[in-house]
Order: C-alpha cells, then structure tokens, then sequence
C-alpha cells in the first residue's frame, strides 16, 4: 500500500506501486497516455510520484526490452530513408523522454554492446549527457567535469564569424574574427551545429613550455610574425544611436551642426568631421571626443512665460561623441526613422583589434591565458625542421587542473595537420589516443608528441623535449582596449567631490576601507593624509561659534553665520566630505561645534 | 660572578629568559663570555620590543583577520554513541570575540584525581556526572481512566546501571508532586490522584512533570564521553557547570577546563577568562592549520577584560567605550551615537585613527605621532 502524489499532492493510494507504474509507463509508451507524464515509485518513503507540471529538464533515452534495444536497424534504414521522424519514435514507445526523478527508477547502458538483461534504458548517445556546446570540447570525457564546464563556457566569449550579413546589421558591441578556421580535432556536434558556417577560432601551433617567465600564471606568449600573419585579429563594431526625440510643446532636438551660441558647444575641431546634415561621413577617422552626430536640444524647464526670455532660450548641446579612450573608422551610416516618426540616425564604428599584450585567448579545454608577451618570430623556440610555435603556453597550468584533452588535442592536431585529415575527437567516442601515437610516430616523429627544440635567443638546444604540436585557439571578447584604464586628475562628483567611479566616468581607483587599514598599519600616517586629499578643501571657521562661515567672494571677506562681522575667521583645511557631515548634522538641528587649536 | 651579572639584567629582562639561561647556560663559563652573551640576548630582547608609535591594534586585527578569510567553517564532531559536535572555525571565533554568554556547543573537560585517571569506574563517574532524568530509567507509563491512577514502569536495566533503587525514585517523586499519593507496587510505581475534580486531565499533567525530574548528575551536562587522552582518562561533556564538577572530589580541579568564558569568569575569575579567550581562540586557528602569533591574540584578550569584566568587541561591548563619537558613529547605528552625543553635548577631542581619517588629518600613529616641543615666547 503506498500513498499516490501527483505534482506533489496527494491523490489517492495504490495495493500494488510496482504494477501500477509499469502499466502506467506502458500505457506511455503506447502513446495512449499523456507523453510528458513521468512516473517514480520512491522505496525509501514508499510513495508512487507522478509529474506532469512545467520546467522539468527531461532527456530522451532509447527503451530497452529484455536485454534487448527497440531502436533496431530497420529503424535507422527508415530514418535515413526520411521515411519516418524522431517524433513517429517517440511515439511509438522507442525512445521516451524521463525526468530526473523517474531516472532514479532506471539502469541505463552507455553502449550498445554493454546490454544486459538488467537494463532498462540505452544512452542513445553518451554525447547527450553534455550540452551542445559542452560537446564541442574534443576529448572531453577525459577531463574533470568543472574544466568541462570553463572550456563551454570559454567558447561562448570567443570572437568569430557570428552572422553572414553582419555587415548590414546594427549590433551594439560585437567583435568578428577576421579569417576563421574551423578546428583540425572537432566532434560530430561541429558538424550537426554547421560550425563550418560561423567557425570561432584558428589553428595553431602551441608549445607548451615556458618562456622567460612571461607566460607564468596563466599568460600565453605570441610569435609576432604570427600575428603579422593575421592570427587572432578581428573588429569591434560600435554603434552611436542619436535621435530627434519630441517634448511637449512642439519643441523637437535637431540634428545639425550645432550652432555657436549654442550652450555647452565644444570646438570647430571636435565638429569638423560632420557633414552639413550634421552626420559625419563613412570613413572618416575619429578619436576620443570627436563628434559623430551633431545635436542639439531645446531648453530645459522652459515654462510658457520664458517662451519671450531670450536668455534662456538658448537651445542645448546634446551631441553624440566617441568615448573617452575609444577611437576607430566610421564604417557605415544609417538614416532612418523610429516607430514613433521621429528621425533616427545611427552610425556604426569600427575599429581594428590586432592582438596585443592583455588580450584573452583560450583552447577549448578551460584553459585560458591572458597574453604576457609577443616575440618577434626570430626570438621564438624552434623546432628541429624550423617550426617556431605561435603561441607558447606554460606547463604549470596541467598538473592541477588535469585538462588531459588538452594535451590530446595537441597531439591529435599535430597528426591531422601532418596527414591533412580532420580527427574525431567526440567525447565518449573519439579515435583512440594510441592510434593517433601510432600515427605519429610513422610521420617520424616521437609518439609522444616532444621533439627537440632550440632557444630561439642563444640557438642552444634545450636539454628537455618540447611538448608541441597543432591546436585550435580561441580569441575571447575581452580585450584590453575595451579595458585600460587610469587617472590623475579628473572629474568628481557633485555632492561628496569625491573622484568618479567606473571606466566609463573616467573615475579613479578606490583606496578602501582595507587599504587604508594598511597605511595606519605601516604607520604611514602623512602618505594616508595624501592619499586622501582627493576632496580636501579649505573652509573658513568661525572661532567665536565653531561653525563653518560664509564666505563673500566679492567682497573678499567671510562672516560668521551667528556672530557676523565680529568673529576671528580661521581657514582650515578638512576633507570636504567632513564638511557635508556637519551639513547633514545641521540639518537635523544638531550644533556641531568647531573647537579649533593651534597645531603647533 | 654570574650572580651580580644576573642582578644586573634583573630589571632589564623577563623571568622566563633570566631562567631559560639559567638553566641553558654551561656551569663554567667565563665572566667575559657570560657578559658577551648577557649583552647579546639584550640586544635581541630589546629588538624585539614594539616600537613606539606602532598600530598594534590594527596590525593584529590584520594578522588575526587575514587567516581568518581562509577557515573553514567545519564543526568537529566526535566520533562515538554520543552524538556531539563542537563549534569551531570562524563562527567559534566570533562567538569568542562577541563574548556571548552562553556557547553554540557548551562543553568541558573534565580531568580525573589519580586511581580514576587510568581508567578506574571510569564509566559509573562518567554516569554520575551526567544529568539523569526520570523519563531516561522509565519504560513506560499505563494510565488507568477508570480509577485515575497511572503505573510508572522503570527499566531495571538502567536503574542497575545508576546505581538507582525504587525507593530512592519514589522519593524524589513524591518530593515535586502535590495532591497524589506515591506508593510503590513491586517493581512499579503507583500513583493515585487525591483530588475529584478533573482528575484524567491532571494525570496527563503530572505525566509531563514527572518525565522531567532530575533525579541524578550534574544539572546542565547532557552528554558525557570518557575519552584517553595520552595514557589518561578524560571526560568530555556537552553542556557545562563548571562550579558543580569542581565540588566533585574525584575532579582534578586544576586542569579542568569549560570553553564558556563567561562561566570560568564567574568561577575563576576574570584573568583566567583572559586566558581562556587566548586558549580558546588559538586552539581554534591552530585546529585550522592556520599560524598566528599568540601576542596578538593576547592583546585582544586583554582589552576585552582589562575593565575587569569580559566584554565583547560589538557595539554594546568594548566599541561603546570608545571615547570619540566619530569613532562609535562610524562603526555600528550612527545616528544612535549621534543623537545621544549631541543630547549631552560631547566633544570629539580627535585622538585616534578614524575621527582623523574622516577629517583628512594625519592620524596619530606611526610618523604622525610625534610632535614638535617649542618654548612659545612670550
């Protein structure tokens, strides 16, 4: 006897759990009851589940009968014949789709071969346990299951190909690899997702030794003739989107040149680019500050009696400009309208990326480097038969992440680039890594992979063997260009006066709480002071009554709020964020009280 | 000779170096040598005093916070019948530092006079220092509706085990129960309701009161577990009552410890809670593998007892003993620090490092410490 719960509730309870779900199920595979029902019989709390609600992640599995798989050969000859589809299968009760909780109840074999009597279920592919990007990884069942997961996700960030008519597109922010190869070592997933068609990376040759310590922690050292050659090379595509947005009473922005007098106007220089439509023209080379689409806007608070005020009748500046730090070609010009009406101008920039010291690259193991260093091609290890590596990768990144397709890769590489064959590398069913040892070694090579090498400094050869061989790289959307940042002086915000925060705002590095605490600790007690004059200020304080006094810049005179005239004014120099304080203090009609002391 | 050289560097050095040398040093030694290493150890010793000047303070909370971002936040658990588990790793620390009265897992150590630390009655004294309640030696209560009575059945086995009679449970029965009368029927317990009015609802009643009673132990020790602890017998408990065990006579007073603070203040006395909070806290980061110099957590002992009391680094604790209003204001409820500083009217007299930070002054540490002495001419 054990209680019955459908999607958790409970509804009634059954002589026999066992018979019941497998009539249930077999009326499933019948197709006679709902195809999205799973059922699970729970030994430990004795309770028959069934689901039938939304959101569960179910996955399809081929039924087993007897030791025996229902998907038979006649089947596959009618799949191939298009005679009949996937859904005629699953409705036939062939493969069926279950659910984590109805998996609890099953025995499922990887393989065919493996059958037995004991089985209930047969993968139809063990591939289908990882995601479809999960599966591009070659080799992937020889690595643990979180570096798995970083080379999916690494490859999601890579630059390549991403839309055939990407040049009529306005993308916000996208990169496209120039030249794009699709991988020597790939799995079937590269040809089921039409990889050929938007590839990611390019093929080179890595070898994994170090180099002068540039490549320590992860970094990566480039050949430069390499990346003369065009390797990792690509374009960031930026778009500058400006408006003619209507306000209430009938006043519109405008596009144009923005006039003289308008407030807020920046240089003849920073307009020179503009066209008389106020846009500038395609290819044209801009910098940080130049102006892409000339704008302006009408007043702002503009009430209906200030209508024949000509003072505040000026109309705004509202400009749409290159960034600070950012620079690139403008590439393409689009004038069109929004769904409103109202005119809409959009300007794409583009600007070449070549690889350079900080940019991202990675192999599709979770193996990911930041460039240390770019040689020149002469300054590179070479090989016996001449070969300097493209990129050098350092051996301390193996041993504790364990990414044995990594090195599989490389060697698989090496002998695909050597015989000029693609290698299956699909995880869970890859050619065998002995094979391809083989392979090599009839090319003249030493199986394992290592040939001689030489310092491409001194000439000398190395006293060890050099792992290399042929990989593919992928470069990744974060670049330092987009990144690169620093300040001296610069703007602060109103309030505090306080330097600006973010890239974006040109804003300065936070020394923290933790930082701070670090100075007191060494007992740089003035180098702190310094530090933190970045809104220091000075205020003139009323000795009499301790509060902070007005000062009267025309009459070049301060007075005290409370005693006026007859105070002694001192000038003293605090923070200004010290002063907003004492503000606030006031604000909630505290006094506070300035007791000033001669320092010395 | 090396008498008067000792005498000399009496003020200078601690005991404990004057005695280590004592005890280090070669019997024939010469004067010139014995004055060379004398002059040596001075040298080192002053060396390694703190400068004035030196953010002490903040240094150990550095040193003692740095480690403390690595630790993990396991619980040890005692492998054993007995089901317990000590708090330890970072929230064991902040349990310390916060000075909670009473511990997540209260537990004590209680070591053994001579015959019974190898090993003698070691499980009946384990037994006797454990709080027994009733409801543990019963196996079961049969209620009679009709005539109001309940038959309380004790297990013989665990009665044997405490050492328990009959008697002495009716005793303690009849003891904390009114308006019922207790006799004893074989091996079972009668108990009969005198009063008329509602009786089945009072026997009920009386079952729960009577499942409670503490008939044996030691109040508040839940859990006892003899353990050997390097050729000795050991008792850990869960739960502690340190003044309670210390009456025991079989206890080695000296060595028996509890880790809550609070209790050994009590019992022993605020020095021994400052030297509980250094034990506690240091077998804490020595447990994690971590390396931290005692002397910084010494120095947080110390401030959290030198006003005689333990207290706390938390706002109520050591923090609203500081004396600048900026100070107390900037670490927890500011406006309360506020609102209270300006009902009194208090003055900031800008000692110490946050008040300094927040005006942008130099704070009075390290190089901004000292200040230049003038004759002011009149």
């Amino acid at each position: 006897m054990s209680d019955v719960y459908l999607n958790g509730k409970y509804v009634g309870i059954t002589e026999n759990p066992k018979d019941f779900i497998d009539r249930m199920i077999n009326e499933r595979r019948k197709n006679k009851a709902y195809l999205n029902l799973n059922f699970q019989h729970s030994e430990a709390e004795d309770e028959v589940r069934i689901e039938s609600s939304k959101g569960r992640t179910r996955r399809p599995l081929i039924v087993v009968k007897d030791g025996k798989s229902l998907l038979t050969d006649k089947h596959l000859e009618q799949l191939e014949k298009k005679e009949i589809s996937w859904s005629d299968l699953v409705g036939q009760g062939i493969i069926e789709y279950l659910d984590a909780a109805e998996e609890e109840n099953t025995l499922v074999a990887f393989f065919e071969g493996q059958l037995g009597p004991e089985h209930t279920h047969l993968e139809i592919t063990p591939l289908s346990m990882v995601s479809m990007c999960t599966s591009l990884v070659p080799y992937g069942n020889h690595n643990q299951s979180t570096r798995l997961n970083a080379g999916s996700k690494n490859q999601k960030q890579a630059l390549g190909f991403y839309a055939s008519n990407f040049y009529v597109r306005m993308d916000m922010d996208v990169n496209l690899l120039h030249s794009p190869q699709i991988p020597i070592v790939r799995s079937v997933m590269h040809d089921i997702s039409h990889y050929e068609q938007h590839p990611a990376g390019q093929n080179i040759v890595v070898a994994i030794m170090s180099y002068e310590g540039y490549n320590m922690e992860d970094a990566v050292v480039l050949n430069k003739a390499s990346v003369e050659r065009g390797f990792g090379r690509s374009t960031y595509f930026r778009p500058a989107i400006a408006e003619e947005l209507r306000y209430s009473g009938g006043l519109i922005d405008e596009i144009s040149i923005p006039d003289k007098e308008v407030k807020g106007y920046k240089s003849e220089h920073d307009y020179r680019f503009l066209e008389e439509d106020g846009i500038i023209f395609a290819e044209a080379k801009v910098a940080e500050g130049d102006v892409i689409i000339g704008k302006t806007s009408p007043p702002r608070f503009l009430s209906s009696l200030d209508e024949y005020n000509l003072v505040s009748n000026v109309r705004r500046e509202s400009s749409v400009g290159l960034r600070h730090g950012e620079r690139g070609i403008v590439d393409f010009v689009l004038i069109t309208e929004n769904s409103e009406g109202n005119k809409l101008v959009q300007v794409r920039i583009r600007d070449g990326r070549i690889p350079e010291i900080g940019d991202k690259f990675t192999s599709r193991h979770g193996q990911k480097g930041v460039v240390g260093l770019i040689v020149p091609s002469e300054d590179m290890p070479f090989t016996a038969s001449g070969i300097a590596p493209d990129l050098i990768f350092s051996p301390h990144g193996i041993p504790s992440r364990m990414t044995i397709s990594h090195l599989i890769e490389l060697v698989a590489g090496k002998v695909g680039a050597l015989s000029g064959r693609f290698i299956d590398g699909t995880t869970f069913h890859s050619e065998k890594e002995a094979d391809i040892r083989k392979d090599l070694e009839s090319f003249g090579f030493i199986e394992n992979g290592t040939e001689t090498m030489y310092n491409g400094i001194t000439g000398e050869k190395f006293e060890a063997k050099i792992f290399v061989g042929n990989m593919y790289y992928l470069k990744l959307k974060h670049m330092v260009a987009n990144k690169l940042h620093s300040r001296a002086r610069g703007p602060v915000q109103l309030l505090t006066r306080q330097p600006t925060e973010g890239r974006a705002k040109e804003g300065g590095l936070r020394l923290g709480e933790m930082e701070k605490d670090t100075f007191v600790a060494h007992g740089a007690s003035l180098l702190l002071k310094e530090r933190f004059d970045s809104d220091k200020t000075t205020v003139p304080v009323s000795e009499q009554s301790g509060m902070i006094a007005i000062k009267d810049e025309f009459k070049k005179r301060s007075f005290c709020p409370i005693f006026g005239d007859n105070a002694d004014i001192s000038n003293i120099e605090i923070s200004y964020a010290f002063k907003l304080l004492l503000d606030e203090l006031k604000s909630l009609c505290l006094y506070p009280k300035l007791v000033l002391e001669n320092k010395y | 000779m090396s008498e008067k050289i000792f005498a000399e560097y009496k003020d200078r050095l601690p005991n404990k170096i004057l005695e280590d040398l004592k005890n280090h040093l070669p019997p024939k030694i010469s004067a010139a040598n014995l004055k060379e290493i004398f002059r040596l150890v001075d040298g080192e010793y002053q060396q390694a005093q703190v400068d004035p000047g030196e953010s002490v303070g903040l240094v150990g909370a550095e040193s003692i916070g740095e480690p403390g971002t690595q630790m993990t936040l396991n619980t040890f658990h005692f492998a054993g019948v007995a089901e317990m588990n000590v708090t330890t790793g970072l929230p064991r620390i902040i349990e310390i530092l916060d000075g909670r009265k009473i511990p997540n897992t209260p537990m004590m150590e209680i070591y053994l006079k001579a015959p019974f630390s190898m090993g003698k009655d070691i499980k009946q004294i384990a037994q006797r220092i454990k709080e027994t309640k009733l409801m543990e030696v019963i196996s079961e209560f049969v209620i009679n509706i009709a005539e109001s009575t309940m038959e309380v059945r004790l297990n013989s086995e665990k009665m044997k085990a405490l050492q328990l009679t009959v008697g002495q449970v009716i005793k303690v029965i009849d003891k904390n129960t009114k308006n019922c009368s207790v006799k004893k029927d074989k091996e079972e317990i009668l108990l009969k309701m005198r009063g008329k009015h509602d009786t089945l609802n009072e026997i009920y009643k009386l079952k729960e009161k009577i499942k409670i009673l503490y008939i044996r132990g030691i109040k508040g020790i839940q859990q006892v577990l003899p353990v050997k602890k390097e050729n000795e017998f050991v008792i850990i408990t869960a739960g502690t009552n340190l003044n309670e065990v210390f009456q025991l006579d079989f206890v080695d007073t000296a060595r028996t410890i509890s880790n809550n603070i609070h209790e050994i203040e009590e019992v022993l006395g605020v020095e021994a809670a400052r030297q509980a909070i250094i034990n506690e806290v240091y077998k804490v980061i020595e447990n994690q593998g971590l390396n931290v110099d005692v002397r910084h957590i010494m120095l947080v002992a110390d401030l959290m007892s030198k006003t005689g009391t333990v207290r706390g680094i938390t706002r109520y604790g050591i923090v609203s003993g500081k004396s600048s209003v900026l100070a107390r204001a900037s670490f927890e409820t500011p406006i309360k620090h506020v609102i209270e500083a300006s009902l009194v009217g208090e003055t900031d007299q800008l000692t110490s490092v946050v008040e300094n930070v927040m005006l942008n002054q130099p704070v009075p540490v390290g190089t901004g410490l000292p200040g230049l002495v003038t004759r002011v001419k009149k």
